[in-house]
């Protein structure tokens, strides 16, 4: 499986990402985002986190509009893979490839601390080396995760299943408590129409070794890795 | 010729930073405020004369990138 990781200038979290997908045991490169192509044999693209363009005008306002998302939305289109974490998740909702917005947190805090996520369904490449139910030790660190849509997009996510992640309780109970930013429903991640597309806040990549505290993040990666034949 | 856009959050959108400048002048005791909704000011320079093709580019510019139209309006003012 190939990994294409976009940089783009404020991306700060695309090294964490490379290891967690080199580690899964995927190839994984770094793309300059004024590339106008993917590398040849891309299966998945990754926007990290960060603050690209230092989150002028909108979050991920002006990534979304970067030339190589444009390769990234044809890569969509076929069917390929993406995943937006926290900056990418803002990136992806600006770029069109997600319905939504994400706004300051209600409470107007950065956050930043370990959160439970329950997994909303796990017959998706990106979640099936999850129980459906289950709930994930990960990590949250932003200032504008309230996840927003309008009602009918809102009827739409849930009526389709296209939430991928909810904030939650360690016995992963949807709580008031749980949800800090304020994201409608207590979204925390959602998929495209096609489920090929996943933009979520909350980072797994930190979450992939014992010995900064816990693994439950590997699953999502090893997940992507493990719904590809392995290279030969 | 010189132009201003103006972007508003939509009616409903919930605004967590106005609210928390209403809070704030609230606390400094300035009185009357019933509500405060936070936006962005655009001045810009454009190379036309023709106020038509002006508009064109303007309504481009905002569709494009500087309205997120999920949540936000624009008003648009040709000096």
């Amino acid at each position: 499986m190939k990994s294409a990781v976009i940089v783009f200038p404020g991306s700060n979290r695309e090294g964490d990402v490379l290891r967690a997908l080199k580690s899964a045991g995927s190839q994984a490169e770094k793309v300059w985002h004024a590339e106008t192509e993917l590398p040849k044999g891309t299966d998945l693209v990754v926007l990290p986190g960060g603050f690209s363009y230092g989150d002028y005008l909108r979050c991920g306002a002006i990534a979304g509009r970067a030339t190589v998302m444009d390769a990234v939305r044809a890569h969509a289109a076929r069917g390929g893979l993406v995943l937006g974490i926290c900056n990418g998740f803002q990136i992806l909702c600006e770029s069109g490839l997600l319905p939504g917005i994400l706004m300051r947190n209600a409470n107007l805090k950065f956050i930043c601390h370990r959160q439970f996520l329950r997994v909303e369904r796990n017959d998706t490449a990106f979640t099936r080396n999850y129980a459906k139910g289950q709930a994930i030790d990960v990590c949250v660190a932003h200032g504008e995760g309230n996840y927003t849509a309008d009602e009918e997009t809102l009827k739409r996510l849930e009526g389709d299943g296209l939430v991928a992640f909810r904030y939650a309780d360690a016995q992963g109970h949807i709580t008031q408590d749980a949800n800090r930013n304020g994201s409608m429903n207590s979204i925390a991640g959602i998929y495209s129409d096609k489920l090929n597309v996943l933009g979520m806040m909350p980072h797994p990549e930190n979450l992939i070794e014992d010995l900064v505290g816990g693994t439950d993040g590997r699953g999502l990666f090893e997940s992507l890795v493990s719904s590809f034949p392995r290279a030969a | 010729m010189k132009a201003r856009v103006t972007v508003t959050l939509k009616n409903g959108v919930l605004d967590p930073q106005g609210k928390a400048i209403e809070g704030a002048l609230k606390s400094l005791g300035v009185e009357g405020i019933d509500g405060v909704r936070q936006g962005k000011v655009f001045d810009i320079e454009l190379g036309t004369a023709d106020k038509a093709q002006a508009e064109a580019q303007l309504k481009a510019a905002c569709e494009k990138l500087l309205a997120n139209t999920v949540i936000e309006n624009y008003r648009v003012e040709i000096a």
